[in-house]
């Protein structure tokens, strides 16, 4: 495996190939966490992993140089899937200073023991000399917690981006160029849709600044280093912090006796007849992993659940409440689904949900009593070509 | 009427436009705004803002 990014610069991270829970986001692909070692005069790791691996990152590190010559140990995230191991790390390595900024000091401080340390403190803009390179820091709040920063190393051209660019993915490449294009923008789009998609006014800001840097390579702390395709990943990216819609329509349903289930059936035959993109999930078959990914770039999306105790169904309630808190922009839709006796269920709840994630309610929700009759199924049919229709202008526009 | 950052997340209050998806009418000062306010970036109250001296 070639781990080296520049003459001195390699990878030293952790590969994790069996994890499928990453805090609720379904990681298909495991990840990875990644840490890098530049040697100079001065030698620095740049983050660390997990804390249960961090015994593989030592081994990494000694494999190229001695503990005891670890100057520096830069952390550019919080957040334990980086900053676990460095407990580890900073006893392992007895000569190093961790180098952060005050918030993550703050951070690193209420999750470990941190009296040991070494600490020195970096402001938005300071720089740190290696000997023939530099560490140059800017502060990237909320990409992706309050504290996160971005490492720049100006004479190389080499961009730590930290979250930001990342990927879930366990590869037994480290470099963009190794991997299918489209599996690997695929990965960034799921990361991005999962993790930072709220995010999207100061990952845009953080962009503006990164477009002032010359950059030629991107090392983030998850998936695969970009070198060959910053284009196309840039590109991508400023699409997500709009949440950019394609001609796109999305069913998405939970159903108990199959009542819901032929309304969104009808739907989406409605969708097709438009020759739009259509896609269709049943909240119990599909992780909401994947359904905020494809929201993030759908232009109109139905939302659809049987009454159940006087409201929606549990499955559905979780899924919308992941959505809401990534605050997916750019949608429009309608609600539907069945129920029993009481109007106030499913479609209602569903429909309140959606008013509060600020989707644009195209239509007054759809609902039937018990199983619906061919009238609502061709009100749901007529409800899909009109969203068709709204998700190819809406996109063009 | 003076605008104020988020110490969190960086997001700026500007009393001109207020911030109105939070029922924050345009024109507002910030000292004017009901103590139950969040930051509509990262949720923080009204505590974790800083006056932006000109
Ligand atoms: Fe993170
Ligand atoms: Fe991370
Ligand atoms: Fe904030």
């Amino acid at each position: 495996m070639n781990i080296t990014l520049k003459e001195g610069i390699d990878w030293v991270g952790y590969i994790d190939w069996t994890v499928r829970d990453f805090h609720g986001y379904k990681t298909e692909s495991g990840s990875t966490y990644n840490s890098y070692l530049i040697r100079d005069e001065k030698n620095a790791v740049i983050d660390a992993v997990k804390a249960p691996y961090v015994h593989k990152l030592v081994e990494h590190i000694e494999a190229l140089t001695p503990l005891e010559s670890i100057d520096y140990v830069v952390c550019n995230h919080a957040e334990p899937d980086h900053s676990g191991g460095l407990p580890g790390l900073m006893k392992a390595c007895p000569n190093a200073t961790l180098v952060c900024n005050e918030k993550c000091k703050v951070a690193l401080e209420k999750h470990y023991d941190t009296s040991a340390w070494k600490w020195q403190v970096v402001e938005d803009g300071d720089t740190l000399s290696l000997g023939k390179r530099t560490l140059q820091f800017i502060n990237t709040p909320m990409v992706h917690w309050p504290e996160s920063m971005f490492s720049y190393v100006p004479e190389e051209k080499l961009l730590f981006s930290m979250d930001a660019f990342g990927q879930h993915y366990a590869s037994a490449f480290r470099f963009d160029d190794e991997e299918p294009l489209d599996v690997i923008l695929h990965e960034a789009k799921a990361y991005y849709a999962n993790i930072v998609m709220l995010y999207g006014r100061p990952i845009s800001q953080t962009m503006e600044r990164a477009a002032e840097l010359e950059i030629e390579m991107i090392a983030p702390s998850h998936g695969v280093i970009w070198r060959s395709h910053l284009k196309e990943v840039f590109a991508a990216y400023q699409k997500y912090v709009v949440c950019k819609p394609r001609p796109k329509v999305i069913v998405l349903y939970a159903s108990m006796w199959k009542a819901t289930e032929k309304m969104a059936e009808a739907i989406l035959e409605g969708a097709q007849e438009c020759g739009v993109e259509a896609q269709f999930f049943n909240v119990d078959s599909t992780h909401a992993t994947r359904i905020v990914t494809e929201v993030l770039d759908c232009a109109a999306i139905a939302i659809g659940s049987p009454t159940l105790n006087n409201s929606l169904m549990p499955a559905m309630a979780g899924v919308l409440c992941y959505m809401s808190g990534l605050r997916p922009t750019n949608k429009a839709g309608f609600a539907f689904g069945s129920y029993g006796w009481s109007k106030r269920g499913g479609a209602a709840a569903v429909e309140e949900a959606m008013k509060e994630m600020k989707i644009d309610i195209l239509r007054e929700s759809i609902r039937s009593q018990y199983v619906p009759t061919e009238e609502i199924l061709e009100e749901c049919r007529e409800a899909g070509r009109m969203l068709g229709k709204y998700a190819e202008q809406f996109a063009k526009d | 009427m003076k605008k104020y950052i988020c110490d969190v997340c960086g997001w700026i209050y500007d009393p001109e436009t207020g911030d109105p998806d939070s029922g924050i009418a345009p024109g507002t000062a910030f000292e004017d705004i009901p103590d139950d306010w969040e930051c509509p970036e990262c949720g923080v109250g009204k505590d974790d803002f800083s006056v932006i001296e000109d």
